[in-house]
């Protein structure tokens, strides 16, 4: 800051006393902040100093070259190693990736220093002060603007007029409805597709994933509990998306069985939905010690024992029952669809039966 | 005025340009154009960049991604998911990231890309709003703005949904969900946007056309936009000294700016190419394919999805029934209330604060945040809000980590939520009228310079060294907002009649929130000669007073 400091009286306390900067510091240090009338010859810029200049010059074509260089690097690594496929896992795509990866990043990091090393030290352009334009426009503008305006509606007809004008207005109308109408077809009508899942009287339950039917006598763990879905609905994800069931096996004595469920349970065999009544993540977290179903999403916490009531969380309502029973055959089946509609609420779901 | 020629392809290029278009004469008003000079103005400029990158990258995934739904068994080179069913979209997902070559760099380079191009936006919109640089003339471009960060969010939302893998499946299954709690309409529109059941076979290829034309092409609109109208306008530059509302000082875009942003651009890039390369991001082929049977525990979706999460989580269960009709407030309130309260508020705030102010000024200096304490403290009330949502969407990740109840974080963060932003409105204010009070100190007593005098009494004082130009201009950089007029009272005390009306009384109330603590800086010091040191003022602790405005005020009527 030599050439702009006050030389009048300059003590040695002023000296020694630290020179703060508040805000942004001035952008040009060690020079005027206005080109000065002048400084030597036509140029407006700074003048270099020639050692140092040479020196920025060399270290900003060192980064340019470390660009050439990474390039050349991400041409022969895509080509030739580790080009071509046929390893049997994904380590080729994690070498590659790498490898990509890593030229790439020198390329741009070596094109961005190399740059900022030239636009700091090597450009002589100086700071300039611009007057900024008055943004609105003279007022004579505005009156000619004025009077085109209404000379214009005059000319057109349209202001003395009236039955062309609210022709038009008519004709226009029904055109911003063709669009919405357009989308008419986007899907069906939900009708009543929310209250029934494809569980019926004696579906019976398939295990997820193996698709094989359960007897009571293969689930007999107390505490376990697996994921079930109606048999034959395995590859219709639609359907899974509404009745995936757990199947819990809670010890018999510490069920709360509710009025009107007596018989929907066999042994201490119990069915809820999966498909949690907030927004419809699958409800899979079981602890086993305090029966509490958890739904990993957003935390909503249902109690098996007491016909899967919402003990925390963001969820209203419990997760619905399937009535369970036995056929014939000994296996386990659903007695009857969900009494009431499984996932979400919404609109027209009305209040839960008890 | 002759001068040489530039060189002859140059030349010959705008000849031939100049002749068709008057191109010369447009460039020349153009290329001396100054940028003032913050690093802070850079922030904008990373969500440019970020763009740029998210619209090559994203061109390169189309030519290989298959938005479908048709279920295909895998057969590729990750052996753990061989023989697998799953659908198209996965399918051709997993190819891009093992059988393309720099296909899984260009995957999470354009994650990557993504989740900078959200941050920054939120960290522009910030740094606009905390320096006033919303306000007149421009209020447009702040709207502009705010329309592409919603944008940018349900573009990002709508992107990792794509891959339809068990992560994205979950996301989407919360946004059926969501969307099927809109009261009246709701089971409508999840019926028609996704064709049918849930997830059904039409939602994917819905949302991909969505995702690479239909948003991409409003947000570069929006972009052009934003981009046009600050040029035009000018960029807002800080106080300083020889800076003014009438001009701009900085370097010019030709050839200085140019390059500049250029080396800027080749940073934002060089920082997204070594995150993508390093830093894994969204491993699809960890996750397996979406089932809505399947779920992983600690689902999270992207960060800035963060917020709606949160509040999702800590909802009350609240749902009412009435006349045969559910309304899931406990779905609707957290969908619809943060984003909204958010957005809205900052969409209004312009406009409020002109209302409230009375000040319709053409605005080119940027207020330093000190110098709105009112308009900083809700700004951080805002983002408490937002933090504390956020924070609220990993409330089991804080469970998990620190090892506390994940129903008591719940109940933290439920009253958090309340308690956190007028927390933060108070200390924030607090904050800002201590370095106002701070700068006036400085301009009437100058800065401590570390010296200590000995005087002829035996008292040590410290010398103080007066502010130096620079300083002081950035300190009295403010501009004290106008008197409003209905503030006006007669002799009597009687408030003028449109001050009388409850809107009258708002507007006085909220125009009082924005000037009442104001401090001073200048004006006030004139025939003060403040550049020697007092010795009675100097004995006085420095900085920061405590005893709330009364210490300000004494500052202030020298």
């Amino acid at each position: 800051m030599s050439e702009t400091n006050e030389t009048h009286g300059a003590s040695s306390e002023e000296e020694r006393a630290p020179k703060r900067v508040i805000g942004t510091p001035p952008q040009v240090q060690g020079h005027d902040l206005l080109p000065s009338d002048g400084d030597g010859g036509e140029s407006s810029g700074y003048k270099l100093d020639p050692v140092k200049a040479r020196k920025a010059e060399r270290a900003a074509a060192f980064f340019f070259f470390l660009t050439f260089l990474a390039g050349i690097a991400f041409i022969v690594f895509y080509a030739v190693w580790p080009g071509h496929v046929g390893n049997d896992d994904i380590v080729r795509a994690m070498h590659s990736n790498y490898a990509l990866g890593t030229s790439l990043t020198v390329i741009f990091i070596g094109m961005a220093v190399g740059m900022t090393i030239w636009v700091r030290h090597l450009m002589t352009t100086k700071e300039i002060i611009q007057e900024r334009h008055e943004l609105a426009s003279p007022a004579e503008d505005r009156e000619v603007f004025n009077e085109y305006f209404l000379q214009g509606a005059e000319e057109s007809g349209l202001t003395k007029r009236p039955l062309l004008r609210r022709s038009l207005l008519l004709a226009s109308a029904p055109l911003g409805l063709l669009p919405i109408l357009l989308l008419r077809d986007l899907g069906p009508l939900p009708e009543k597709k929310l209250r029934h899942t494809s569980w019926k009287k004696g579906t019976r339950l398939v295990v997820d994933g193996t698709g094989q039917p359960l007897k009571p006598s293969d689930f007999n763990s107390p505490g376990g509990i697996i994921t079930v879905i109606p048999e034959g609905a395995e590859d219709n994800l639609d359907e899974l998306a509404k009745a995936t069931v757990l199947l819990i096996n809670v010890p018999e004595d510490q069920l709360k069985v509710k009025k009107g469920r007596e018989n929907w349970n066999v042994g201490g065999i119990i069915a809820y939905s999966k498909i949690c009544t907030h927004v419809g993540c699958p409800a899979a977290l079981y602890e086993q010690t305090t029966h509490h179903i958890l739904c990993p999403c957003h935390q909503s916490t249902f109690d098996a024992l007491d016909g899967a009531k919402v003990i925390f969380g963001p969820a209203a309502r419990p997760l619905p029952q399937l009535p369970l029973g036995v056929d014939s055959e000994g296996y386990l089946i659903a007695t009857s669809d969900f009494h009431e509609p499984v996932g979400p609420s919404f609109w027209e779901r009305g209040r839960p039966k008890v | 005025m002759t001068t040489q020629a530039p060189p002859k392809a140059v030349d010959g290029a705008i000849g031939f340009l100049d002749e068709r278009f008057g191109t010369a004469g447009f460039l020349r008003g153009k290329m001396k154009k100054v940028f003032p000079d913050h690093w802070s103005f850079m922030l904008g400029e990373i969500a440019l960049y970020s763009f740029i990158i998210l619209l090559a990258t994203g061109t390169f995934l189309t030519l290989w991604f298959k938005p479908s739904m048709s279920e295909v068994v895998y057969n590729g080179h990750y052996t753990k998911l061989v023989g697998v069913h799953m659908s198209e979209a996965y399918n051709s997902t997993l190819r891009i990231s093992f059988d393309v070559r720099g296909g899984l760099l260009m995957r999470q380079i354009h994650h990557w890309a993504a989740v900078m191009f959200v941050a920054s936006l939120t960290v522009h919109m910030l740094r606009v709003f905390f320096t006033g640089a919303y306000r007149k003339p421009r209020e447009v471009n702040w709207l502009i703005g705010l329309g592409l960060f919603t944008l940018a969010l349900l573009e990002g939302l709508f992107g990792y949904s794509l891959p339809d893998d068990l992560l994205s499946g979950t996301g989407l299954r919360i946004t059926q969900g969501v969307m099927q709690s809109i009261p009246l309409v709701g089971t409508y529109l999840f019926y028609f946007a996704f064709g049918g059941d849930f997830p059904g076979h039409d939602f994917i290829p819905r949302l991909y056309t969505v995702h690479v034309l239909l948003i991409p092409g409003i947000l570069l609109a929006l972009v052009g936009a934003h981009f046009m109208i600050l040029w035009h306008q000018g960029h807002t530059q800080f106080p300083g000294k020889n800076r003014a509302q009438k001009n701009v000082i900085g370097k010019p875009f030709y050839p200085v700016f140019m390059i500049k942003a250029g080396a800027f651009f080749m940073f934002t890039f060089a920082v997204i190419a070594f995150l993508g390369t390093f830093a894994q991001i969204n491993p699809i082929w960890l996750f397996g394919p979406y089932t809505p049977d399947s779920i992983t525990a600690g689902s999270q979706p992207d960060y800035y999805m963060g917020f709606l999460e949160g509040a999702l989580r800590i909802m009350p269960n609240w749902e009412t029934n009435l006349w045969g009709h559910t309304v899931s407030w406990n779905v609707l309130v957290p969908a619809l209330v943060p984003l909204g309260l958010i957005m809205t508020g900052a969409a209004l705030w312009p406009f409020i604060e002109q209302w409230a102010t009375g000040d319709k000024r053409i605005h080119h200096i940027a207020d330093r945040p000190r110098n709105a304490p009112f308009r900083t403290a809700v700004g951080m009330t805002a983002v408490t809000f937002y933090g504390l949502l956020w924070l609220a969407g990993g409330n089991d990740v804080i469970a998990d980590k620190f090892h506390v109840s994940l129903y008591a974080t719940t109940w933290f963060f439920r009253f958090a939520i309340f308690i956190g932003p007028v927390i933060a409105y108070n200390v924030t204010k607090r904050i800002c009228l201590g370095l106002q009070k701070k700068d006036a100190d400085i301009v009437h007593h100058g800065v401590e310079s570390g010296v200590i005098m000995r005087l002829p009494n035996g008292e040590f004082i410290e010398v103080h060294e007066p502010a130096s130009d620079e300083q002081k201009a950035v300190l009295t950089g403010k501009d004290p907002l106008p008197e409003l007029a209905i503030e006006a009272e007669d002799e009597n005390g009687i408030p003028s009649p449109s001050a009388r009306g409850p809107l009258g009384k708002l507007r006085k109330n909220l125009n009082r929130a924005f000037t009442v603590d104001d401090v001073p800086a200048d004006g006030h010091d004139e025939g003060h000669d403040d550049t020697s040191p007092h010795a009675e003022e100097e004995l006085q602790p420095g900085g920061v007073e405590p005893g709330g405005t009364g210490g300000s005020r004494a500052i202030s009527h020298h």
